[in-house]
């Protein structure tokens, strides 16, 4: 009888995942100690994508950080640039015209539909469906279309600006969103004839990668991962800003905490944030998009605030100091995806790999916005 | 946890936990800091805005914990004028939607102050990048090594007095 059947034979290796890997979507490293196929620890290793916003935040004036929140979760870059012009807009005391929380809302949402499509594909890709990628991204080409025609940039939007929108919306992109809210809930049945129905993706979700609502809660985690944990938290109903207050929508909850709970949070959320829209076109009435007296040269007085925003991902939120001059005395940038991430080490324990990645998938990360 | 409740529960622990500056700005004594601040959500973005000594963190850290809150940031503030740095623990409740803001205060010349990743494990990256950032050692920390920096990185950038 050999050795190995008499006693407990264990053996770990190690296996470098990233920094350049598919299922990363972008820089992301993990270092997997690997007991056969299972996972021993998985210690994430990130900062490949740091470029030190916070710094860049203090070394410039207001305005001329506003392109910067666009550069850290481009996926989805309208939030950051919501999260950053309401927290020095609350610093300065300046208050947004009606219409222009509106337009906030509208755009938001529709940058919260593309950021949900983009991620449904993605995540499809590293379970190992390739098709429904091309069915999302077309869906998300018309609202890339619709936002370029009013903030004039497809992707690293900034749109807003201290005090309302830089630009007022056209009839033509009313008619066209509605015309694409029409459009995209006509194909959600297709979406879940395609996905939520499919065998080998239920088979790779249903139970794969529980996140206890407790756990969510030790690291901080926000957006579609609590709320697929069970928890109903969303900042738009905890602390309502801009125009949510005025709209009827619902947080959808799952209690499974699993990766399908995750996906079906995201597919019911594209639901509601449908509905926001057209709620919040019903509601826009003609008037300024810009508050008056903003001066060009901002310079809040003396003070801290803290301002949240439920971004695609979670809450992102930035804390502002201001000293009084023209520049940030501190500027901090939290992001959902540090936080979401963090809790990875933890969950992926005990998993096989390929099942851990598709609760790296669900997490949905975008690595520069976990960077900064 | 109602916000009384963590009023009465953080001001128990805030006490003395008012830290005026160690060297105050020459002819200006220090304005008084009170320990425990109810303030005006729509102003400040917070509930409550609570003060202790960088001793009693964990102590805070514990009551959040017990109050059901969640960790959702650190953030280092360097007053260079007072010679110190500010480290600010923001917390909120996924059940009331309320956010509370815990302050400390340490001195420049020995940034100390004790982890909190025992309560909340979120806390270790927080705090990670806060040493990344300040070079504000986490006493307790088991793994304070540069996180979002190159792993060989002896600078903290966001000191005031960092490359100018």
């Amino acid at each position: 009888m050999s050795i190995e059947g008499q006693t407990i034979h264990r053996e770990t290796f190690v296996v470098n995942l990233g920094p350049q890997h598919p299922a990363t979507h972008g820089v992301l490293r993990i270092k997997l100690t690997m007991d056969g196929e299972y996972i021993d620890d998985a210690e994430p290793v990130i900062g490949y994508g740091h470029r030190m916003h916070e710094k860049m935040g203090e070394n410039r004036t207001y305005a001329k950080f506003l392109p910067n929140t666009a550069r850290m979760d481009y996926v989805a870059a309208m939030f950051n640039t919501h999260g950053y012009v309401c927290a020095v807009e609350r610093l300065a005391g300046i208050t947004v015209p009606e219409r222009a929380e509106y337009i906030r809302v509208v755009t938001a949402e529709l940058n919260r539909l593309a950021s949900h499509l983009l991620w449904a594909g993605a995540f499809l890709i590293d379970l190992g469906g390739f098709t429904p990628l091309l069915y999302t991204f077309d869906d998300r080409e018309h609202i890339l279309d619709l936002l370029e025609s009013v903030t004039g940039a497809r992707l690293t939007f900034c749109y807003y600006r201290f005090g309302g929108v830089c630009n007022d919306v056209d009839d033509q992109f009313v008619a066209g969103t509605r015309e694409f809210i029409a459009r995209l809930r006509s194909r959600m049945p297709m979406y879940h004839a395609l996905i939520t129905k499919n065998i080998i993706f239920r088979k790779r979700c249903e139970g794969i990668g529980i996140i206890p609502a407790e756990t969510c809660r030790r690291y901080g985690a926000t957006g579609p991962v609590v709320r697929g944990s069970g928890i109903a938290y969303d900042v738009r109903k905890a602390e309502p800003y801009s125009a949510y207050p005025q709209l009827n929508f619902n947080i959808p909850v799952y209690p499974e905490a699993d990766c399908m709970a995750r996906y079906l949070v995201r597919m019911d959320e594209m639901m509601e944030s449908m509905r926001i829209i057209e709620q919040a076109l019903d509601l826009m009435q003609p008037g300024p998009v810009m508050a008056e007296k903003v001066p060009k040269m901002l310079k809040p007085p003396k003070g801290d605030c803290y301002f949240n925003v439920e971004s695609a991902r979670g809450s992102f939120g930035v804390r502002a100091i201001s000293d009084g001059t023209d520049k940030a005395y501190r500027l901090k940038l939290r992001s959902p995806c540090f936080s979401n991430m963090s809790l990875f080490q933890e969950c992926s324990r005990g998993m096989l790999l390929a099942d851990a990645l598709a609760l790296l998938g669900s997490l949905d990360l975008v690595i520069p916005d976990m960077d900064r | 946890m109602t916000i009384q409740d963590l009023t009465t529960r953080l001001g128990e622990i805030a006490q003395g936990g008012a830290t005026p500056p160690v060297t105050p700005t020459e002819g200006q004594p220090a304005a008084p800091v009170a320990p425990v601040l109810e303030t005006d959500h729509a102003k400040r973005g917070t509930d409550l805005d609570v003060t202790v000594q960088p001793d009693r963190i964990q102590d805070a850290a514990r009551i959040m914990d017990q109050g059901g809150y969640t960790l959702e940031a650190i953030t280092g503030v360097d007053w260079i004028a007072d010679k110190q740095y500010e480290v600010v623990y923001d917390f909120t409740s996924f059940a009331s939607g309320k956010r509370v803001a815990v302050r400390t205060r340490v001195p420049r010349d020995i940034p100390a102050l004790p982890s909190i990743h025992a309560i909340f494990p979120g806390a270790n990256w927080h705090e990670r990048e806060t040493h990344d950032f300040f070079g504000i050692k986490f006493s307790g920390h088991p793994q304070l090594t540069p996180l979002l920096l190159p792993e060989d990185a002896t600078f903290h950038p966001l000191r005031k007095d960092f490359g100018t």
